[in-house]
């Protein structure tokens, strides 16, 4: 992370104060306000950052997260850009390299594609192929995975695409309190960030501070790319990211209830660079992993997850990692996706298989 | 400045006058420029532009004509400046001579020539100023000798001891982009960020014909129009996108296209560098100046191959490249000094020196670059550490022999 410090108690008292007639300390928002105080505050910390996608200045974006950012920051800060997807990309590049710090928008997962190229072989690589020279603090916010009932293209799972590319981060965020930290962490980063949004889970709530700067979470001890351990317990690891998080709690609740069994489960966060330490200290007491995502199993985080848990942990595992994920399959209408994402019975039963061994 | 009027060959490859097109919109184009570095010249008989037929506006909207007072451009250029212009071009082509000699003896992984395009990069990339940036595709060679970045560090790229070696702010000369059109929006983004610093200058990015059907080149097209941002598109039509004509690319003039997205544009003969110079210098006032992108179709030939993997006697037929031959810009712009008297004999032969003394140094530096510390290639994958990639750096450090690294 840089070391572009936010001065918190100044920053709070706009974001949460009377401007935005929020009460200043804790108090229980949504992912996607949170998101949006987040945001706020980067932009107001610092005058580089710039906010461009589709539709997110007069209306604030489809699912509100850039709600009143116009009003706020003004024209030259808060961009409705044209519907080009690369486009939002290429020139976020050209304004990262004009010494600018965009937070670009797509407005959905499955709309990310068009960019593909210049994410891939723009965005992550000009560090590289300048030798360091340049540097594209650019962080690409993309709303991401199933659940919303909603039409083709709406409910994908891209990250593994952007895991595979050296260059980039990925992160995903899972809870309201994470998701106001981990944007303004993103944002301050000077690499390129893909910033996933679990789009089902934008309306629960939680404890946010408005004032917090995006200091590391309670649960993750070291910043942006950490994993956290969100529920301790002892006879199994559950691990997940973004939107599953919330099932494996679930998951856990339903078994300690009905098989009194202790399940740990670990929020990833950061799926690009991984942060498999607390993941191994986990597996090294329980011996039994269940990695749990909406995209499809082949080649996917789950897979690295696995693979790397396996060579570094063979000798505490009692039976093999198991993987609870969305189906090899185009994302399916929204009236099978019930199906197609892991619920809780899935991974029940995935924790149950492992116990078979 | 007669003769550098007569120079300036205001004609299509088919022998028809430039056409300088613009929509309605933009009507707010000034026709009397100030010429850099002075009063404006008066114009000498038939040199400004002529009135275009009804035939040679685009589709829809109304064309307006843009009375570009081209000699008024370069109607401050000294003597020694024309010659420069020159000296530029031949260096330039000996340059790449070398590189392609060094390819040829396994030097250089791969070569792309710039050959026969001499005129269209030192006439634009002379018309740049220290506030501005250029985004180059991949063979503007000649533009990177004029933005000050060392050949050398270009020809590095093609050895392959690096991706791009040199700093791209310090020489206002961003690095080389192999994606063809990628650059458009990269420049386009850049080009916003100078108008929201208020910079005085402008971008300038670089592309080709077969580049203009790239997605990325109309998003570029579309976004610096409706943000107005101070962008000069310079596009070599240089006829060949490897095997593909340039009529595989589009149906109508690629010059034409900005009329659809609402800004103005020229086309101008590549393989004149006056004319060359006078456009971008005018391009870059209307971009500098607030009043939005412009397009500029330098309409060239590509007289080598695409690059040193490629045989262009599959595709192309030898009188073509003939006929393109007798419009050598380098030939061109000796005839055109000769006829000033600017091309003594002692002078010529002193620059012929110096592009043989100048290619000899470079290919002494050239071969003598090493080969790159292999633990280098995990240098700069991001800004902060990744622990993958140290893990991986010392595993791999570790197998090598002692004095490798």
């Amino acid at each position: 992370m840089t070391s572009g410090a936010v001065i918190a108690g100044e920053q709070a008292a706009d974001v949460g104060g009377e401007r935005t007639g929020e009460p200043a300390g804790p108090m229980p928002i949504t992912l996607a306000k949170a998101l949006n105080l987040g945001l706020r505050s980067a932009m107001a910390a610092d005058p580089k950052v710039i906010v461009m996608g589709e539709d997110v200045g007069t209306l604030g974006g489809v699912f509100r997260v850039t709600d009143g950012l116009l009003k706020e920051f003004g024209e030259a800060r808060v961009i409705d850009t044209p519907l080009a997807e690369s486009a939002i990309v290429g020139t976020a590049i050209g304004l990262a390299m004009r010494g600018y710090r965009p937070v670009c928008e797509i407005q959905f997962d499955g709309f990310v594609y068009p960019a593909f190229d210049q994410i891939v072989s723009q965005l992550a690589k000009l560090h590289y192929r300048s030798a360091g020279r340049i540097r594209l603090p650019v962080t690409i916010r993309i709303p991401f995975g199933g659940g919303i009932g909603a039409v083709e293209h709406h409910s994908e799972s891209p990250e593994a695409y952007f895991c595979h590319t050296a260059g980039l981060k990925v992160v995903a965020c899972s809870n309201p309190a994470d998701a106001h930290q981990m944007i303004q962490q993103a944002i301050r980063s000077d690499d390129p960030v893909i910033f996933l949004e679990p789009k089902r889970r934008y309306w629960e709530k939680a404890v946010v501070d408005p004032g917090s700067p995006g200091e590391p979470s309670p649960n993750a001890t070291g910043g942006l790319h950490s994993s956290a351990v969100v529920r301790a317990g002892t006879d199994a690891t559950l691990v997940g990211y973004g939107p599953t998080v919330r099932t494996c709690l679930d998951a856990a609740e339903v078994s300690a209830a009905d098989d009194g069994r202790s399940l740990e489960v670990i929020d990833l966060r950061s799926l690009s660079p991984l942060d498999l330490e607390p993941v191994l200290a986990s597996v090294r007491r329980t011996g039994r992993l269940v990695v749990v995502h909406e995209a499809p199993s082949n080649v996917s985080v789950s897979a690295e997850v696995a693979a790397r848990v396996t060579e570094q942990a063979f000798y505490s595992l009692e039976a093999p990692v198991l993987r609870v994920t969305g189906f090899d399959t185009p994302y399916p209408p929204a009236r099978l996706e019930d199906h197609y994402l892991p619920d809780v019975d899935r991974i029940l039963d995935a924790v149950d298989r492992s116990f078979g061994y | 400045m007669r003769g550098v009027t007569e120079l300036m060959q205001l004609l299509t490859p088919d022998g028809h006058r430039i056409t300088v097109v613009s929509r309605a919109r933009t009507t707010e184009l000034d026709g009397s420029p100030t010429a850099p570095g002075g009063s404006r010249s008066e114009p000498p008989p038939g040199a400004g532009l002529p009135a275009a037929g009804p035939d040679s506006g685009p589709g829809g909207g109304e064309p307006t004509i843009v009375d570009i007072d081209l000699p008024a451009y370069v109607a401050d250029l000294t003597d020694d400046e024309l010659f420069g212009l020159y000296r530029d071009m031949v260096l330039v082509r000996r340059m790449d001579e070398e590189a392609t000699s060094l390819q040829r003896q396994g030097e250089l992984g791969l070569w792309a020539s710039l050959r026969g395009q001499e005129a269209a990069q030192v006439g634009s990339g002379r018309a740049l100023g220290p506030d501005d940036m250029a985004f180059p595709s991949y063979r503007e060679h000649g533009v990177a000798w004029c933005r000050g970045v060392d050949p050398a560090a270009v020809l590095a790229i093609f050895r392959g001891v690096n991706l791009g070696g040199w700093d791209p702010a310090g020489h206002g000369f961003a690095l080389y982009s192999i994606v063809v059109g990628a650059q458009t929006l990269h420049a386009t983004g850049y080009a916003m960020g100078m108008a929201q610093d208020r910079s005085p200058g402008a971008a300038i990015v670089y592309f080709g014909d077969g580049a203009s059907s790239e997605g990325d080149v109309n998003e570029a097209f579309g976004w610096a129009s409706v943000f107005a941002v101070p962008l000069v598109f310079f596009c070599q039509n240089n006829q060949w996108a490897i095997s593909e004509p340039a009529r595989r690319q589009s149906r109508t003039e690629i010059f034409h296209r900005a009329a659809g997205f609402g800004f103005p544009s020229v086309r101008v003969d590549g393989n004149d560098v006056l004319a060359c110079l006078a456009v971008t210098r005018w391009a870059l006032e209307t971009a500098r100046a607030g009043r939005g992108p412009v397009l500029v179709e330098a309409v060239t030939y590509r007289m080598g191959a695409h690059t040193t993997a490629d045989d262009p006697t599959r595709y192309r037929s030898s009188a073509e490249l003939e006929a393109w031959h007798r419009r050598d810009p380098l030939d061109r712009m000796r005839t055109h000094l000769a006829a000033r008297g600017l091309l003594a004999q002692e002078r010529d032969r002193r620059l012929a020196l110096e592009a043989d003394t100048f290619a000899h140094e470079l290919r002494a530096r050239c071969t003598a670059m090493p080969d790159p510390d292999p633990t280098s290639l995990f240098d700069h994958v991001q800004v902060t550490e990744n622990g993958l990639v140290a893990a991986q750096r010392s595993a791999f450090a570790a197998t090598l022999d002692p004095g490798e690294t």
